[in-house]
């Protein structure tokens, strides 16, 4: 496996993709950061950004991903390698090399405002951790859909469709949710609720740590009143774990299943 | 020697192996043969372990294949669309390869033969169709396996090409590999081969020595022997 991540990490950092993802969070961050001139609104921004752009992105490359390297899938699979380490080792070669364009696009120019000798420091160090978690879970989530549709289009319209639902339709679901029941207690369902999307999760995680409780939103704020913040970092990191692997496992799964 | 029992594998509803049994000798050139969707592509996948069949054994030199991907070793495959990562250079694919296998395989007799000194430092997708599938040959011949699979190896090449490719399959031949081949050029199959599976419509039609198929059809030429037997068929 380790051989294969090696060659598919290689071939990606090479590609015009990682680059021009590099550059965007390059381009971003400088923006965000000159604009708000103030380094926890710059993180605070990014976040948002992130938020959004991040599952976008793993979602887009991973689809393009696995369907480009089909036919060269086959060349591997004739080799004396086991087929679970072939596409572990894509999926790994892919998510740490979309990591790499990350931590540089942004760090650079974080580092370069002098965020290391600030409070401000581990607030940033939580922001990367969100986000890449976030390119780890949509690549795998993708790489899944991808593998069970034969058919590339509907392959990738359904990887697009899963994006556009956990960023947007789901909070606007949750939020109606809220809205029609206002007269029930409703923590323990906006609790579970957040649990279930991983965007959520990231932003509580984020929010837990900056805490600003002005920003936290009602779901961070939940999180913040039930679990505490120190109980909260934990469950959502565990689900965000979670989040990476039962994807992966079922892509596996459905790896050695398939007929190539 | 390669030995399936019974092998039957469909993909939904279409049934592409009917239950096929057949062995393959050691040290011979088989060519199987077969009209478009007859399942050659199929079979030779169930070989590689890349299809998984519902139901059957194969069998290399005794041992079952099924969960097993060591036996691999023993196999040099060269698949049918040679389509690779488009940013490694050849030079890079060829090292690659050799560091999954774990062997140093033998690459410069053979970029020899198909003049590929010139393009080892190119990347692969500024390559064209012809020298793909010449990187292709050589990527499955470099190594020095017992026997090699071959699907549709002849897409692409220029004459010159295809002279040399036939005199290695003859060298390979003579050093006593086994080598199991797919092809719509019975030509070639004329040439070269010494054994023949024919498949139709997931069935074997015809499983043995070329002489063999000469003889029940008088003698004809190949061409004649198999139009023969797609007739019969539907008579």
């Amino acid at each position: 496996m380790i051989k294969i991540l090696k060659y598919s990490f290689f071939d990606l950092i090479r590609s015009r993709w990682t680059y021009g993802y590099f550059l965007i969070c390059l381009i971003i961050s400088f923006g965000l950061l000159y604009f708000s001139r103030d380094l926890s609104k710059g993180i605070i921004s990014m976040m948002n950004v992130i938020l959004a752009l991040n599952p976008l992105i793993a979602t887009v490359f991973g689809s393009l991903y696995l369907y480009n390297s089909r036919e060269f899938a086959e060349l591997l699979l004739a080799l004396p390698v086991k087929r679970s380490a072939i596409f572990a080792g894509k999926y790994l070669g892919l998510s740490l090399s979309l990591a790499a364009g990350y931590i540089l696009g942004t760090g650079i120019p974080f580092i370069l405002s002098g965020i290391a000798a600030t409070d401000q420091a581990a607030n940033f160090i939580m922001l990367t951790v969100a986000a890449i978690f976030l390119l780890f879970i949509f690549t795998g989530i993708s790489f899944l859909v991808s593998i069970r549709y034969e058919n590339s289009v509907r392959g990738f319209g359904v990887s697009i469709f899963i994006w556009l639902a956990l960023a947007f339709l789901y909070d606007g679901i949750f939020l109606l949710a809220l809205l029609m029941f206002e007269q029930y207690p409703l923590e323990k369902f906006a609790l579970i609720a957040t649990v279930f999307n991983p965007i959520d999760l990231s932003r509580v995680l984020i929010m837990l740590k900056l805490d600003i409780s002005a920003l936290m939103g009602y779901t961070g704020a939940v999180f913040n009143k039930f679990l505490g913040t120190g109980l909260g970092t934990t469950v959502s990191l565990g689900s965000l774990v979670l989040w990476v692997a039962v994807p992966l496992l079922f892509f596996i799964r459905q790896v050695k299943r398939k007929d190539f | 020697m390669i030995a399936v029992k019974n092998l039957t594998k469909s993909f939904g509803r279409n049934e592409v192996l009917k239950g096929i049994s057949l062995q393959i000798r050691d040290g011979v050139i088989t060519a199987v043969l077969g009209p478009n969707a007859s399942g050659k592509t199929t079979l030779i996948k169930s070989l590689l372990g890349m299809v998984i069949p519902q139901n059957g054994t194969i069998e290399l030199n005794g041992a079952d294949i099924r969960n097993n991907w060591k036996y691999r070793q023993q196999i040099g495959y060269l698949p049918q669309i040679a389509r690779f990562p488009e940013n490694l250079k050849v030079k890079e694919l060829v090292r690659m390869i050799s560091d999954i296998r774990n062997s140093e395989g033998n690459l410069l007799p053979l970029a020899d033969i198909f003049e590929l000194h010139g393009v080892m430092n190119k990347p692969l997708r500024h390559l064209s169709g012809g020298t793909r599938q010449k990187v292709n040959i050589a990527l499955a011949f470099m190594f020095d396996t017992p026997v090699y699979i071959l699907d549709e190896p002849t897409a692409g090449l220029d004459p010159l090409a295809l002279i040399r490719f036939k005199e290695l399959l003859n060298k390979k031949k003579n050093e006593g590999k086994t080598i199991l081949l797919t092809t719509h050029i019975v030509g070639l199959v004329d040439e070269i081969a010494d054994d023949i599976v024919f498949l139709l419509e997931g069935n074997i039609f015809f499983s043995g020595a070329l002489e063999l198929l000469r003889q029940m059809h008088n003698g004809q030429s190949l061409e004649l022997s198999i139009a023969g037997i797609l007739e019969g068929n539907h008579d």
